[in-house]
């Protein structure tokens, strides 16, 4: 038999908290940092780029500035600095869609430190979604909901944008709160949404939940792992 | 063969809103004067009021930041219409071409933009209209003279100072007085058309009832004077002097009501323009309480 | 007004840190004014039913004579930056950058004179954006 001959493994070095550990080049942030030994109690969710929880502050060497990014979905790079983020610390006004007027300047009444926005475009350059934050905190300033909404339609709420706002402005639930009051008020209602509901509501699933409901376990187990999946 | 000029135009949050009226009718009325105001593409808040510390630069981002759209469009020139707006564009515009270091930090910071090059001339609409269409054309395309309207032109602040960005004479200015005139309106001179209207203090609600005192002392100077409309340029001075009018006849019931114009809006209606245009339906006091003494009347529609 | 409170002269302190910083962040000359009354007599808030503890005038004499109590009047909170001071001293002094300069301390030390949840929503419903905008760059930091 051939001797296995192990791949030679590129190692790079990356500061995890300020500790320099050699970690295997190809990895993201977050394999990284559990390489090193971490483990990931908070900032840390779908790791698929989707949920937002794992934003990460870095700086590189030689490089005086702050970037960020999601940990689950970034390549490590030589020289890194690395810190976590487990959570981001920012209000988030009560409401109830129903009573909002969505032509009484909803969100600086809830959000009105929207005001203090200086443009100075942080926002912007932090976000790992590459979305004009602060395109969409001058749409909410003044008053035109759908465009927060278009604009932001791509946030997975990381909270990055709000760590580096001079203005204190959650930026995130600012933009959500206009998702939702365009999805409320201003988008046309889907009629797909309308007849499904009407099916339900006459019964059309009411057998097979039933059914389904009632089944053993096994039986369960084995009507979910034969199921047909459509990949059109 | 008429020559149209068009010009880069930036309206300011307010404008979007509760001024959407002053926007509607400036632009419509700046047509029949063959100018066409275009909105500059992605404008921020241009972050009123202008900061007044030599070392606070971080507020002057913002409007620099408008000046920069301008430049990238090609172009050389902007014009407002809030007095507020033009103020703080032109400090900060003056600001930066009279200190390179300053203009440099700023350009740095805003690395992810194009430089700014100090190029842009910012202008205020009344300017417009007295040098590059002249008050004889504006008299030309008037269809209902204004007359039997005395009209007080008020001008606030920021349209005469600081210094730097002043349109006119600071202390007598006369600019929207040719305007009202060449309308054909009745003008009256009031001593109170350059005091402050008492600005941002209206939304600190510690300050509103200074303000609504304020509001009073401006609107008697007024109509003490015999006036039936203001006329101004500041979305903040309209919100003042107009939705705060009710609460100052609130605690003075013997102030006498006036209604409050743009500029702009009795423009369209001495061109002849519809109430759509004129956007009479953003006020608090009802304009046709000044508009039945030339034949106008407006139905206020609830907001 | 306060009349009788004794203030402590001395070269010490004449020219100290306090005046240093508002001349820097002002860019005036504070020793330029005199004292004439006429920013005083130009403010709206002098001049209205505010009634302030100290005159515009008032807090530059203080200023001069490094009294840092001037830090506690309510006059600079009361300012709404419509800059008439500025334009009717004689001297040159832009008046209303020296008010700022007296608001700055304490924005700078991160002292909100303003706290947006404070604003009704009634009023938040109507107010323009430009009034909010132009007090929270005043009175918050």
């Amino acid at each position: 038999m051939e001797s296995e001959t192990k791949p030679e493994m590129d190692i790079v070095q990356v500061f995890i908290m300020g500790k320099a550990h050699q970690v295997p080049a190809g990895l993201t942030i977050m394999k990284a940092m559990e390489y090193a030994g971490y483990r990931f109690f908070r900032g840390a969710g779908c790791r698929a780029g989707f949920c937002g929880a794992c934003g990460t502050i870095y700086r590189k060497e030689n490089d005086y500035k702050i970037y960020a990014a999601l940990a689950c979905q970034t390549p490590i790079e030589e020289g890194m600095y690395l810190t976590q983020l487990p959570f981001v610390p920012a209000n988030r006004a009560a409401f109830e869609l129903e009573e909002l007027n969505p032509d009484a300047n909803p969100i600086l009444q809830l959000y009105p430190e929207v005001a203090r926005c200086v443009s100075c475009n942080r926002c912007t350059l932090i976000c790992p979604q590459d979305l004009e934050v602060m395109d969409s905190i001058n749409a909410a300033l003044r008053g035109d909901i759908e465009e927060v909404a278009r604009l932001s339609f791509d946030c997975i709420q990381c909270g990055l944008c709000a760590i580096r706002c001079p203005a204190e402005i959650p930026q995130y639930h600012v933009t959500q709160l206009a998702r939702r009051l365009y999805g409320r008020y201003f988008s046309d209602p889907d009629k797909f949404l309308a007849e499904r509901i009407e099916e339900i509501q006459n019964g059309k699933y009411d057998a097979e939940i039933e059914k389904l409901q009632s089944m053993p376990v096994d039986e369960l187990k084995q009507v979910y792992s034969s199921r047909e999946i459509d990949l059109s | 063969m008429v020559h149209w000029i068009k010009i880069p135009y930036y309206p300011g949050c307010t404008l979007k809103t509760t001024a959407a009226n002053f926007e509607v009718s400036a632009i419509a009325a700046m047509k029949v004067l063959a100018v066409d105001l275009e909105e500059i593409p992605r404008w921020n808040c241009c972050g009123t009021v202008s900061p007044l510390s030599d070392d606070n630069l971080m507020n002057h981002v913002a409007p620099l930041r408008n000046l920069i759209r301008v430049q990238d469009l090609g172009s050389n020139r902007l014009v407002t219409l809030c007095s507020m707006c033009y103020s703080v564009l032109q400090v900060t515009n003056n600001l930066v071409k009279n200190d390179k270091e300053k203009m440099d930090r700023l350009n740095a910071f805003m690395s992810e933009e194009n430089d700014y090059r100090g190029q842009v001339k910012v202008e205020h609409l009344l300017q417009v209209l007295n040098n590059d269409v002249g008050l004889d054309q504006v008299q030309q395309m008037v269809k209902k003279p204004l007359k039997g309207l005395k009209i007080a032109p008020y001008y606030g602040c920021m349209l005469v100072r600081p210094k730097v960005a002043a349109i006119d004479d600071q202390e007598e200015p006369r600019i929207m007085h040719r305007l009202l005139e060449a309308l054909g309106a009745d003008v009256v001179n009031d001593p109170m058309k350059i005091e402050c209207c008492g600005s941002y203090n209206t939304a600190d609600p510690k300050m509103k009832e200074v303000v609504v005192a304020r509001t009073r002392r401006i609107i008697k100077s007024v109509t003490d004077r015999g006036a039936d409309a203001i006329a101004l340029s500041c979305p903040l001075c309209e919100f003042n002097l107009d939705a705060r009018q009710i609460d100052a006849r609130q605690r003075y019931p013997s102030l006498k009501e006036i209604p409050v114009f743009y500029f702009t809006q009795l423009m369209a209606l001495a061109f002849g323009l519809d109430q759509e245009a004129c956007g009479f339906h953003l006020h608090s006091i009802n304009p046709t309480i000044a508009l039945s003494k030339i034949g106008e009347g407006v139905k206020l529609r609830s907001v | 007004m306060t009349v009788g409170k004794v203030l402590q002269l001395s070269r010490k302190k004449l020219g100290n840190e306090f005046v240093a910083k508002i001349e820097e962040w002002s860019g005036q000359n504070v020793f330029s004014c005199y004292w004439c009354g006429k920013c005083s007599a130009g403010c709206m808030m002098v001049s209205n039913e505010a009634d302030p503890d100290l005159m515009p005038h008032e807090i530059i004499r203080r200023i001069q004579l490094a009294d840092e109590t001037v830090l506690e009047s309510e006059l600079p909170w009361l300012c709404a930056s419509c800059e008439i001071c500025t334009i009717r001293c004689p001297r040159g002094i832009d008046v209303a950058k020296i008010m700022e300069a007296v608001r700055q301390w304490q924005q700078r030390k991160h002292k909100d004179k303003l706290r947006p949840s404070s604003i009704a929503p009634e009023e938040l419903a109507k107010l323009p954006q430009i009034a909010l905008v132009g007090v929270f760059r005043k009175k918050t930091s």
